[in-house]
C-alpha cells in the first residue's frame, strides 16, 4: 500500500514539474499571494476571481494552479493578519490575538517567520495525510450505495452549516438556499427546466463563478464601501532579517506548531470541522498547557504558532473527503470541487484511479507549490508589505473589474454578469441580516449530486424511505447526523455558546 | 433605523426566508412532482422549499434568544451597517456600465466606464484619481486580457 502510493507519487512528481505545469503552479502561489496579502481580500475572493483565467487550460495544469492561488492567498492573508490586525479569512482571526501584539512589539517579523514554520510543517503532515489516507478511503466509499453516499452527504452538509460559525438554523437555511440554487437549469433525469424562467441562457443551470463572485465578490463590496476603518501600516515595516525566530523563540514554537498539527489533522478527519474550529481549538489547547496562560493575546508566540499549524494541517487534510469522496468541508473547498467538475472530472471514489495525473499531479504539486512558498515570502517580503499600503478605495473598483471580466469570459455571456449582480444584491441582503454566505457555496456544489443520488437510491428501493435506515453504513451516517442535530439542540437549551462563535456577519 | 435592524433582524430573516421557500414551493408545484418510488422533476424542488419555509419560521420564531455573538474586536473592523447611497449606486451603476459599454462599445470603453465609476463611489477618490486607475486597468485589461489571455471580447466595437 505505502509502497504503491510512493510509486504513483513519482509518477505525480512527473507531472508536476514538467515545465509548464510548474509555470502553473508558481503563477498560481505568486498571484494567490499577491491577492491574498491585500487588506479586505480573503481566499474565497482570491480563488473565485481567478479561477476564470484557468478555464482555458487543461485540466491537470488547472487543478495545479488553482491550488497554488489557494495556499498561496492562505499564506498572503496571515501577513495582512499579523502586520494590520485584519483577518480576511475566518481562520486568520486567531492568529490576529497574537499576532498583531507581536506586530506592535516590534516582533511582527519573528511571527511571520514563525507562521511560515508552522505552516509549512503543518501542511507537509497534512500532505501526507491526504497521500496515505485519501487512496484508502477512496477504496472503501467505492463500495457505497446511492442511499451510503446521500446519508454521508446529508452528513457532510449539516457538519458544515451547523458547525462553522453563527447561528445554526441559518447555516441550515442557507444550505437548503444554495442546494435550490443548485437546481436551477435543465433537470439531468427528466429532461425538464426548472427555475429558468424561460431564459435559455439560464438552461445550464448558475454559473460556479457566478454565485461565488456573486456573494463573496459585489456583496462585501456593497457592505465596505466608504466602511473600512483606514489601515494602520505604521508598524508594518520589517526587512528579511527581522523574520528569523531566535534559538529560544524557535524552541518556543517548536512544541505548540507539533500540537496545532495534530489538532489540524483530527479536526479535518471529522466532517464539517474546517480550519477555524481547528485554529480555535489549537489556540485554547496553547493557552491551557502554557506555563503563563496571561501572556496569551498580548503576543505570545505559541499563540501564533499552533492556530496557523493547525490551519494549514488541516486545509490539507480536507483535501481527503473532497478528493476521496467529493464532499467538501467548506466554501473553499466547494470551489475547488466546483472546478474539477467544470473541467469535466467527477469528483468522487473513482478520481484517483481514474484520473491518477490529477490526483498525483496535485500531491506532488503540493510539496513544490510549499517550498515555492517559503522561497516566494522569505526574501520578498519586503514587497509584500508593501503592498498592503494598497488603499481599498483603489482595490475594489479594480476588484469589480476583474469580477465582470472574469465572469464574462467563463462562458463568454454578458447574461452571467448580470446574475452576478443580482446575487451579489440578494447576498448583501443575506450578510446585513446575518446569514453566512459559505454554506450557500456548499450546498450549491452538492445539491444536483445530492438529488441524483435521493432519486437512484430510491429508485432501486422501489420509493421504501426505510433503505437508508436498513442500510448499516447509510443508519450510522444518519445516526451522527442526529447526534450532531441533538447536540446543537441541547447546546441551546442550556443557553450556552456552541464552543465556535463568531459574528459572523463581521467576517469574511 | 440601525437600532430597529438589529432588533427585528432575526424576524426579518426568518420572514426572508420563509418568503424565498413559499415563492419556490410554489413554482415547484407547477413541475410533475412524481412519487417516492418514481420521482418527477418537482418532487426535490418541493422538499427543498418545505424546508426552507419551516426554517425560516424557526428562525423567526427563536430569533429572541439569539442576543448578537461577541465579536472578536479585530473581525469588527468597521462593517457597521450604514445607509451609503453613493457606494452602492456607484457599485451597481458600475457593472451596469459595464455590460452597456461591453455590449456596445468594446472592452476598452467597458473597462474604462466599470473601474472609473465604482471609483466615484469612495469619498476619498476624486475625479482625477478615478480616472488614472480607470485609464490604468484599461491599458492592462487589453494588454493582458485581450492580447494577452485571448478573452473573447472586441477591444473597440461599433465605430
Amino acid at each position: 500500500m505505502i509502497w504503491t502510493s510512493l510509486a504513483d507519487l513519482t509518477h505525480g512528481f512527473e507531472i508536476a514539474l514538467e515545465p509548464h505545469n510548474l509555470l502553473y503552479c508558481f503563477v498560481g502561489v505568486l498571484v494567490g499571494n499577491l491577492v491574498g496579502v491585500l487588506p479586505g481580500m480573503g481566499v474565497l475572493s482570491a480563488v473565485s476571481i481567478l479561477l476564470p483565467l484557468t478555464f482555458g487550460m487543461k485540466p491537470v495544469a488547472a487543478i495545479l494552479m488553482i491550488a497554488g492561488i489557494f495556499y498561496g492567498a492562505q499564506y498572503g492573508g496571515a501577513i495582512c493578519s499579523i502586520l494590520l490586525n485584519l483577518p480576511s479569512h475566518p481562520p486568520h482571526a486567531v492568529t490576529c490575538l497574537d499576532g498583531y501584539p507581536l506586530t506592535l512589539q516590534g516582533k511582527g517579523g519573528v511571527a511571520l517567520g514563525v507562521t511560515m514554520m508552522g505552516a509549512v510543517f503543518g501542511a507537509a503532515f497534512g500532505i501526507l495525510q491526504m497521500m496515505f489516507l485519501a487512496p484508502y478511503v477512496a477504496r472503501v466509499a467505492l463500495s457505497f450505495h446511492a442511499a451510503d453516499i446521500c446519508s454521508l452527504m446529508l452528513l457532510g452538509l449539516l457538519a458544515g452549516s451547523t458547525l462553522a460559525r453563527g447561528s445554526p438554523l441559518k447555516g441550515v437555511a442557507m444550505t437548503a438556499f444554495g442546494m435550490l440554487l443548485g437546481l436551477v437549469g435543465t433537470d439531468t433525469a427528466t429532461g425538464i427546466e426548472r427555475y429558468t424562467f424561460g431564459r435559455y441562457e439560464l438552461a445550464d443551470g448558475i454559473e460556479l463563478v457566478a454565485l461565488a463572485l456573486g456573494v463573496f465578490g459585489i456583496a462585501d463590496f456593497l457592505r465596505s464601501v466608504n466602511n473600512v476603518a483606514p489601515v494602520n501600516t505604521t508598524y508594518a515595516k520589517l526587512k528579511l532579517r527581522d523574520m528569523r525566530p531566535s534559538r529560544a523563540e524557535a524552541k518556543e514554537a517548536a512544541l505548540p506548531i507539533l500540537r496545532g498539527t495534530l489538532v489540524g489533522s483530527l479536526c479535518s478527519m471529522i466532517p464539517g470541522t474546517g480550519p477555524v474550529i481547528a485554529s480555535f481549538i489549537a489556540y485554547a489547547t496553547e493557552k491551557k498547557l502554557s506555563k503563563n496562560p496571561a501572556k496569551f493575546g498580548h503576543g505570545a508566540i505559541a499563540g501564533v504558532a499552533a492556530p496557523e499549524a493547525s490551519t494549514h494541517s488541516s486545509i490539507q487534510g480536507d483535501f481527503v473527503p473532497t478528493m476521496s469522496l467529493g464532499i467538501p468541508g467548506d466554501a473553499a473547498m466547494a470551489l475547488l470541487l466546483g472546478a474539477l467538475i467544470i473541467h469535466n472530472i467527477t469528483p468522487g471514489p473513482r478520481l484517483i484511479v481514474e484520473h491518477p495525473d490529477v490526483f498525483w499531479g496535485l500531491i506532488a504539486s503540493f510539496w513544490i507549490g510549499n517550498l515555492i512558498l517559503v522561497f516566494l515570502n522569505v526574501p520578498m517580503i519586503g514587497v509584500w508589505v508593501r503592498l498592503l499600503t494598497v488603499p481599498y478605495r483603489y482595490l475594489y473598483p479594480a476588484a469589480l473589474f476583474f469580477i465582470c471580466i472574469g465572469v464574462f469570459a467563463t462562458r463568454n455571456a454578458l447574461f452571467d454578469v448580470a446574475i452576478t449582480l443580482a446575487i451579489g444584491i440578494f447576498g448583501y441582503l443575506l450578510l446585513l441580516l446575518r446569514f453566512e454566505p459559505a454554506p450557500v457555496l456548499l450546498g450549491f456544489v452538492l445539491g444536483p449530486r445530492f438529488e441524483d443520488n435521493f432519486r437512484r437510491a430510491l429508485d432501486i428501493a422501489n420509493g421504501d424511505l426505510m433503505v437508508f435506515v436498513r442500510r448499516p453504513i447509510s443508519a450510522s451516517f444518519l445516526a451522527i447526523c442526529a447526534i450532531l442535530i441533538a447536540l446543537q439542540v441541547y447546546a441551546r437549551m442550556r443557553k450556552a455558546k456552541p464552543p465556535v462563535e463568531l459574528d459572523s456577519a463581521a467576517v469574511h | 433605523m440601525l437600532n430597529f435592524l438589529e432588533r427585528q433582524r432575526e424576524y426579518y430573516a426568518g420572514a426572508l426566508m420563509a418568503l424565498v421557500g413559499v415563492l419556490s414551493g410554489y413554482k415547484a408545484t407547477t413541475y410533475d412532482i412524481g412519487s417516492l418510488r418514481s420521482m418527477g422533476p418537482g418532487f426535490f424542488p418541493l422538499v427543498l422549499s418545505v424546508l426552507i419555509t419551516v426554517l425560516g419560521i424557526a428562525i423567526a420564531a427563536t430569533g429572541h434568544r439569539g442576543a448578537p455573538a461577541e465579536a472578536h474586536p479585530a473581525l469588527a473592523h468597521g462593517h457597521r451597517f450604514r445607509v451609503d447611497p453613493r457606494g452602492w449606486t456607484a457599485i451597481f451603476a458600475a457593472v451596469v456600465a459595464f455590460l452597456a459599454a461591453a455590449h456596445f462599445a468594446g472592452m476598452a470603453a467597458a473597462t474604462f466606464a466599470c473601474v472609473f465609476i465604482a471609483a466615484l463611489g469612495d469619498r476619498q477618490n476624486t475625479w482625477k484619481s478615478a480616472a488614472l486607475l480607470a485609464l490604468g486597468l484599461t491599458v492592462f485589461a487589453v494588454v493582458v486580457l485581450a492580447w494577452g489571455l485571448h478573452v473573447q471580447m472586441p477591444v473597440f466595437k461599433g465605430f
